[in-house]
C-alpha cells in the first residue's frame, strides 16, 4: 500500500487528521479480519461517499447504553470520526432538535435517502396492543419501524433487547417485547449486534464493511456478524488453564478468585456464549478489561436464550461444545463455525472407548527371534546327539587307565 | 499286602461319594455372597453431568504424583490413550456417526470416566496370592501393598475392567491403580477427583447414600431444574442444573457382586467399554469351587489315599519296598 493511493484523500476528516484516520480503517479492518490491505480500501470507501451515508437511528425500550458505548470508545478520535463519517440525521438521544423539529428530519432524510440509509435500531419493540407501551411522537415504535425498515438499505439491531429482546422481553415480559427481526416478520435481514452493550467496534466494523463492500458480512444463525461472534468467549479465556486444571473460584473474594481462577463455578455462561469480548476487550484500557477479566462472571449478553433468561448463578450448559476433530456435515448452513471445526477449546484430544492396539511384532523382530530360537534347537539337538554318542565311547576308555 | 481288591473298591467307593457329596449342590452361592460394608465410601459418577473438562485427570495426577503420559510422543501435555501406570482416572469419549447431541447413542457422543471400581467382591483380591491387593475392612476401598506383591500379575488378568496396570519400564515394578486418594482421608479429605468437578458429575460419599442419590437422579423429571451436589453427596454446596434424560440403569449396583463405583449415562454401559456382568461377582464363582475341592482338606485325601493305595498295590506284588 503507497502513499500515492491515498493522495486523493482530504488532510483532514472534519477535526480528524487524514493519518488517525486510516489508523482508524486498519484497526477496523483487523477486527473484520480482513488483511491489513483493506484498510486502504475502507479508507476510499468511506472518502469517496461524498455524501456520508444517512443513519437513522431509532429507540426502542432501551436504557441508551448502546448508543453509550459507541461514544466512549476511545479508540483516537473515533466518536468524532463516526459523527464524520456518518451522517446521523435521527436520533433521539443525540439531536440537536426535539419535538416536532425531530420528526420532520427524520421524514426529510427517508424520503431524500431511499434505499441509501442504514438503519440501526436500539432497544426492543413492545408489542403487546398494538405496542403502545413504547411510543415516539404519539406513533408507536413498532409501527415508526415497520414503515422505516422497508426502505433501508441494511437494518442493524444494535444491543440484545433489538436484537432479540434482551431484558425488556425478561419474564414476565409485560409489554410483548421482542427484536427487530421479529418486529419485522422476519421480512427483512436484520443484522444483530447483540451484547449488553456491544463493542463499538462490533458495530463500526460492520457499517464499514457494508460501506466497503455494498453487502453484509457473513451472519451466523442467529444473524450476528461472523467475524465478530464466531467464537465461544470460553475459547478465548485468559482464565481457561484454569478451567482445565480444575481450579475454580467458589465464592466471590476467596482464594481463588483472588488469584485469577475459572468462573465456571460462579455461573460464568462463558462456554456457551458467542462473542470476542476476550479478543476485543472494552474501553481501550488494556489487559483484563472486560466482565471476566475484572472477576465479574460472563453472563452471556450476546446469546440469546442465556443472558436475561437464565440464572445469574446458573451453570453453563457446554451442549454448544463439539469435540474437536470430528467433522460436522453442514445442514443448511446451521452448523457453527465456531463449534465445530474451528473449535480451539483444548483439551482437544479425548481417549477412545477402546483404544488401538499395537501393531504386534515387526517382521524383522520376529525374524531376528526365530533365528535365534532356530539356533538354540538345532544346537541343542546337536549337542543331544553328541552326548548319546559320545556315552559308550567315554566308558570303555576310562576303565582302560 | 493288606489291601484286598474288596477293600479298596470299599475306599474308592467311599472317597467317591464324599466327592459327590461335596460336588453335587455345586451350587454358585456355597459362598456367600459380600454384603456391602456399612462404612463403604465410593464415588458416583453421572456421564450426563459430565462436561469433558478432565479437570478430574489433572487433580488425580497432581495428588497421586504421577507422571504425565505420553500417547503421542509430540504432545508435550499429558496425553494418555488409556488406563496406565501413569494415569490411573481417565475420561474417554464415546463419539457416533456425526456426534451432534451430548448423551446420545446415534450421532452422539458421551464421556465415560474410568478408573477402579471398587467392587464389593473384587477378582483382583481374589486372585492375589499374597494380599497385595485387599479391601480395607471400613472403607472397602481396593488397596495395593507393594511390600507384598510378588509381581504375578494375577489381578491384571482378573479384573474384569482390567483396571491395575504395572510398571514395565520400572526396574522395580508396582501394580498401579487408583485407591479413592486414601492416603487423604486421614486428613479429612476426599477423592482428588470430585473435590476438582466443577458441576457434580463426580461425587464423593458412602456408598448408600450414593445409590440414594443416584435412585433420586434417576427419577427426576427430563428439562426440570434440580439440584446437583458437588464434591460430596452431602455437600451443601449444590449446583442447579437441567436435567438430561438418564438410560434407567445404575452401573455398579449389582454389576459383578456390586461396586463402591457407580456410574449414570444416557448411552448403554457396553458401548461406554464397561462390560455386561452377572450380578454374582467372577470371586465368589471361583472361591465357591476351589473351596469346595479343598473343604476340611476331604478331597485332596482322598485323592492321594487312593492314588497311594493304588502304587501300593501295584508296587507290594513285585517284591519291591
Amino acid at each position: 500500500m503507497k502513499d500515492r493511493h491515498f493522495d486523493h484523500l482530504p488532510d483532514h476528516f472534519g477535526m480528524v487528521s487524514r493519518r488517525d484516520f486510516l489508523k482508524f480503517c486498519a484497526v477496523a479492518a483487523a477486527g473484520m479480519g480482513l488483511p491489513l490491505g483493506m484498510g486502504g480500501k475502507i479508507a476510499e470507501a468511506v472518502a469517496q461517499n461524498l455524501k456520508k451515508p444517512p443513519v437513522i437511528w431509532l429507540s426502542g425500550q432501551e436504557c441508551t447504553g448502546c448508543s453509550e458505548t459507541l461514544l466512549r470508545s476511545t479508540h483516537p478520535t473515533v466518536e468524532k470520526l463516526i459523527l464524520d463519517l456518518i451522517s446521523v440525521d435521527y436520533h433521539e438521544t443525540l439531536s440537536t432538535p426535539s419535538g416536532a423539529l425531530a420528526e420532520a428530519a427524520r421524514h426529510k432524510s427517508i424520503q431524500e435517502n431511499k434505499g441509501k440509509f442504514i438503519l440501526v435500531v436500539e432497544g426492543a419493540i413492545p408489542t403487546k396492543e398494538g405496542g403502545i407501551y413504547c411510543q415516539v411522537g404519539g406513533k408507536p415504535v413498532l409501527q415508526i419501524l415497520n414503515e422505516t425498515a422497508p426502505q433501508a438499505m441494511a437494518v442493524i439491531a444494535i444491543g440484545s433487547c433489538a436484537s432479540w429482546g434482551g431484558i425488556a422481553s425478561a419474564s414476565p415480559n409485560p409489554t410483548g417485547a421482542v427484536g427487530v427481526a421479529e418486529a419485522l416478520g422476519g421480512k427483512t435481514t436484520v443484522i444483530n449486534i447483540p451484547g449488553c452493550p456491544p463493542s463499538p467496534y462490533n458495530f463500526l466494523s460492520t457499517v464499514l464493511y457494508v460501506l466497503t463492500f455494498k453487502k453484509l458480512p457473513d451472519l451466523d444463525d442467529k444473524a450476528r456478524p461472523k467475524f465478530a461472534y464466531r467464537r465461544l468467549i470460553h475459547e478465548g479465556c485468559e482464565r481457561r488453564a484454569h478451567f482445565d486444571a480444575g481450579r475454580f473460584a467458589l465464592e466471590f473474594g476467596d482464594e481463588g478468585h483472588r488469584r485469577g481462577w475459572c468462573l465456571y463455578k460462579l455461573g460464568c455462561k462463558g462456554p456457551e456464549t458467542y462473542n470476542n469480548c476476550p479478543e476485543q476487550l472494552f474501553g481501550d484500557v488494556g489487559p483484563r478489561s472486560w466482565p471476566v477479566g475484572t472477576g465479574c462472571p460472563c453472563f452471556g449478553c450476546s446469546e440469546k436464550g442465556v443472558g436475561f433468561t437464565k440464572a445469574i448463578t446458573e451453570q453453563a450448559s457446554l451442549k454448544y461444545f463439539t469435540p474437536a476433530g470430528i467433522h460436522l456435515e453442514k445442514e443448511g448452513g446451521k452448523v457453527r463455525v465456531g463449534g465445530g471445526e474451528l473449535c480451539l477449546t483444548p483439551p482437544t484430544a479425548f481417549a477412545p472407548i477402546h483404544p488401538p492396539e499395537g501393531l504386534g511384532a515387526s517382521a524383522t523382530a520376529v525374524g531376528i527371534v526365530a533365528g535365534l530360537a532356530g539356533l538354540a534347537a538345532g544346537a541343542a539337538a546337536v549337542a543331544a546327539l553328541k552326548l548319546g554318542k559320545e556315552k559308550p565311547d567315554s566308558g570303555p576308555e576310562t576303565k582302560k587307565e | 499286602m493288606g489291601l484286598s481288591r474288596r477293600d479298596f473298591l470299599k475306599v474308592s467307593a467311599s472317597g467317591g461319594l464324599l466327592l459327590a457329596s461335596n460336588l453335587a449342590p455345586v451350587p454358585a452361592l456355597a459362598r456367600d455372597p459380600v454384603p456391602r460394608l456399612p462404612e463403604a465410601v465410593g464415588i458416583l459418577y453421572d456421564a450426563t453431568a459430565c462436561i469433558g473438562c478432565k479437570a478430574c485427570m489433572s487433580a488425580c495426577k497432581e495428588y497421586n504424583h504421577l507422571p504425565p503420559d505420553h500417547y503421542n510422543p509430540s504432545n508435550i501435555w499429558d496425553d494418555p490413550i488409556d488406563l496406565s501406570a501413569k494415569t490411573v482416572n481417565i475420561v474417554k469419549l464415546y463419539v457416533n456417526g456425526t456426534a451432534q447431541a451430548k448423551d446420545q447413542e446415534i450421532n452422539g457422543y458421551s464421556y465415560i470416566r474410568r478408573f477402579c471400581m471398587h467392587c464389593v467382591d473384587p477378582s483382583c483380591t481374589s486372585a492375589c496370592p499374597v494380599r497385595a491387593l485387599h479391601k480395607a475392612s471400613n472403607t472397602g476401598v481396593v488397596m495395593y501393598d507393594k511390600s507384598a506383591c510378588i509381581g504375578c500379575r494375577y489381578c491384571q488378568i482378573a479384573c474384569p475392567y482390567n483396571i491395575p496396570k504395572f510398571q514395565w519400564d520400572q526396574a522395580f515394578p508396582q501394580i498401579v491403580k487408583c485407591q479413592l486418594c486414601s492416603q487423604r482421608f486421614a486428613q479429612g479429605g476426599y477423592s482428588a477427583c470430585c473435590e476438582f468437578c466443577p458441576t457434580g458429575a463426580s461425587i464423593f460419599g458412602n456408598v448408600q447414600d450414593l445409590l440414594k442419590e443416584a435412585k433420586r437422579r434417576l427419577s427426576l423429571k427430563v428439562g426440570e431444574f434440580a439440584d446437583y451436589p458437588l464434591q460430596r453427596v452431602d455437600s451443601p454446596n449444590k449446583v442447579s442444573r437441567q436435567v438430561t434424560p438418564y438410560l434407567q440403569h445404575i452401573y455398579g449396583d449389582k454389576e459383578g457382586g456390586g461396586s463402591q463405583v457407580l456410574m449414570l449415562a444416557n448411552v448403554p454401559f457396553n458401548k461406554l467399554g464397561l462390560p455386561q456382568l452377572p450380578p454374582t461377582s467372577q470371586a465368589s464363582h471361583s472361591e465357591t469351587l476351589y473351596h469346595t475341592l479343598y473343604k476340611g482338606m476331604i478331597v485332596p485325601y482322598v485323592v492321594l489315599g487312593g492314588l497311594f493305595a493304588l502304587i501300593y498295590k501295584n508296587t507290594t506284588g513285585h517284591g519291591l519296598p
